[in-house]
């Protein structure tokens, strides 16, 4: 039997009285990649970001890679983690933002090897020999000493994809990587996703790309109000969904 | 395509006259003349003890001792400004209720007030000591005279009063910072620690900066106001020297001129520091390129 990375468990979240989660669960398997597809304000987003513990739960349980994130259980009582061990859990999920959220103080080199230099703790020489190599992996190998508002927004992204990519992480988060995009510049970002989800990177990507997602996915969940309206392969939710609004909503966007 | 050398559509007109720039200029920089003139021509002012006494030794000295206090306190400042401006933005209630106190309490008084109060420390307080509350047990205990000297007293003062000002200018520098920087931080597995200073603070320096070198040149004029616990910095020299020989008016001259020669010249290394964290970002106003012809690395 295949290996879990990612097993969310009736997952609830809340901000007040809105309920932006209600109970989400799903399985991801090593080497997977899941995309999650939903209208805005779904709460697909927050899912993502619920993944790596940068949003907490009010409810249900998410385990990545066999460990459960944010709390240590013993018996039936749940307690907060220390955020060193929070710290810890995350390098292991690499994120990418629809804003890219590089760091615009640093090269786009600095930017790639900050983590595995200042959090890991490998040397300079070896981290500069690895954000180099992730560079060329992302197509950028000569953009290493540019800052970040000398790159177009297409090589941003990139650029956030190898710092995720830098701290060796066994399941990648991609939140909307390319809404931000002008048209023209979506390809090569994609390109790159689909170099990684090849190469058996475990993925699970919130985006408005359905060629991407019929392309790339294994799977692909529609949620909507907070909760999987639909999952399935690209083949059974994009061409013959059964549920009305999985339809109205791929009306809209194909 | 070669360009033909000329063409009737090319804006070839008689440019507008300005007359009144021109005049308004006129009046203005008359006004300014006839004013020198008049300070330097008062038969009151003596120019030759202007010049016997702005290289005289005393001034000379007071004006190192405004230098070295301006930079102690700035210092002093600047790090307390930054741990209270990050309690400030604490989610421990009692720290920032603490923080805000503070800023309120020195930004709230005098400074003048503040420099007399702790030139009168010793009067309050005639001993300090070190120890243990309500026990018999003392580590150190000595005359407040001994232990803070007025100079001493000048620096606390000014330091505390800076640190409740720059407080306020850390914590704006801080809240410029995007939230997603802070994201991506601790998605990498970040601690807080290591993204307020490798991430959130470099980022926010770029605000920083000009209004601390704001405070920095008013820290420095600052500083005159100690001659009220008689600390001997350049306003005081020169004042000591006037009351001896009453050429008020020269001394006057001769600490202007000095504060202004270094404020004027605080002025490089801010500008050495603005560029140094405004590294990759595009700035307006000339002074870094903009983002569309910036080519290759600053």
């Amino acid at each position: 039997m295949a290996e879990v990375m990612v097993d969310a468990r009736n997952v609830r979240k809340t901000y007040g009285s809105n309920e932006v989660l209600r109970g989400v669960s799903l399985t991801v398997e090593r080497g997977e990649v899941l995309c999650i597809i939903g209208p805005s304000g779904s709460g697909k987003s927050t899912f993502l970001r619920c993944l790596n513990h940068l949003e907490s739960i009010n409810g249900g349980r998410i385990y990545v890679n066999g460990e459960l994130m944010g709390y240590r259980q013993s018996g039936n009582v749940l307690h907060e983690m220390k955020p060193k061990d929070i710290a810890r859990q995350r390098q292991a999920i690499g994120m990418v933002f629809q804003k890219f959220n590089l760091f615009p103080h640093m090269t786009a080199l600095q930017n790639v090897i900050e983590a595995p230099i200042g959090v890991a703790g490998i040397n300079s020489a070896e981290a500069k020999e690895l954000g180099t190599k992730l560079l060329d992996q992302v197509g950028l190998g000569d953009k290493g000493d540019h800052y970040p508002s000398q790159l177009s927004g297409g090589q941003q992204q990139r650029v956030a994809i190898a710092r995720a990519l830098a701290m060796k992480p066994k399941l990648m988060l991609f939140d909307e990587p390319t809404s931000a995009l002008d048209p023209e510049l979506v390809g090569d970002v994609l390109d790159v996703m689909k170099g990684l989800a090849k190469a058996g990177m475990t993925m699970i990507v919130v985006t408005h790309e359905m060629g991407f997602a019929r392309e790339v996915a294994d799977k692909v969940v529609f949620i909507d109000k907070g909760q999987i309206v639909e999952m399935g392969t690209p083949k059974q939710v994009l061409d013959k969904p059964q549920e009305a609004r999985t339809k109205a909503f791929l009306n809209k966007v194909l | 395509m070669a360009a033909p050398e000329s063409n009737v559509d090319d804006v070839v007109a008689v440019p507008l006259r300005h007359p009144w720039r021109w005049i308004s200029g006129g009046i203005a920089t008359a006004l300014l003349l006839s004013f020198i003139w008049a300070v330097y021509s008062a038969e009151s002012i003596q120019h030759e003890i202007v010049t016997k006494f702005l290289f005289d030794h005393r001034i000379l000295e007071g004006m190192l001792v405004t230098l070295w206090v301006t930079v102690v306190c700035m210092t002093f400042g600047v790090i307390l400004a930054t741990i209270l401006a990050i309690m400030k933005l604490s989610v421990n209630p009692l720290l920032r209720w603490l923080a805000t106190g503070f800023i309120e309490f020195f930004r709230g008084t005098p400074l003048l007030l503040q420099i007399v109060f702790w030139g009168y420390l010793g009067i309050i307080f005639p001993e300090i000591f070190l120890g243990i509350p309500f026990t018999d047990i003392v580590f150190f205990r000595d005359q407040t005279s001994d232990v803070i000297p007025a100079i001493v007293a000048g620096i606390i003062a000014l330091s505390l009063n800076e640190a409740a000002y720059s407080a306020e200018i850390v914590r704006a520098g801080i809240l410029s910072v995007d939230s997603g920087q802070v994201e991506a931080a601790k998605s990498l597995g970040m601690s807080s620690g290591y993204t307020m200073r490798k991430i959130v603070l470099p980022q926010a320096m770029r605000v920083i900066i000009p209004p601390i070198g704001n405070e920095f040149i008013g820290m420095l004029k600052n500083t005159s106001l100690l001659q009220v616990i008689a600390v001997a910095e350049l306003y005081t020299r020169a004042s000591t020297i006037s009351s001896a020989n009453l050429a008020q008016i020269e001394l006057l001259v001769v600490s202007g001129f000095w504060y202004l020669v270094m404020t004027t010249v605080l002025g490089f290394p801010q500008r050495a520091l603005e560029r140094r964290y405004g590294r990759g970002f595009a700035v307006v106003g000339g002074r870094a390129a903009p983002r569309a012809f910036k080519v290759g690395r600053r």
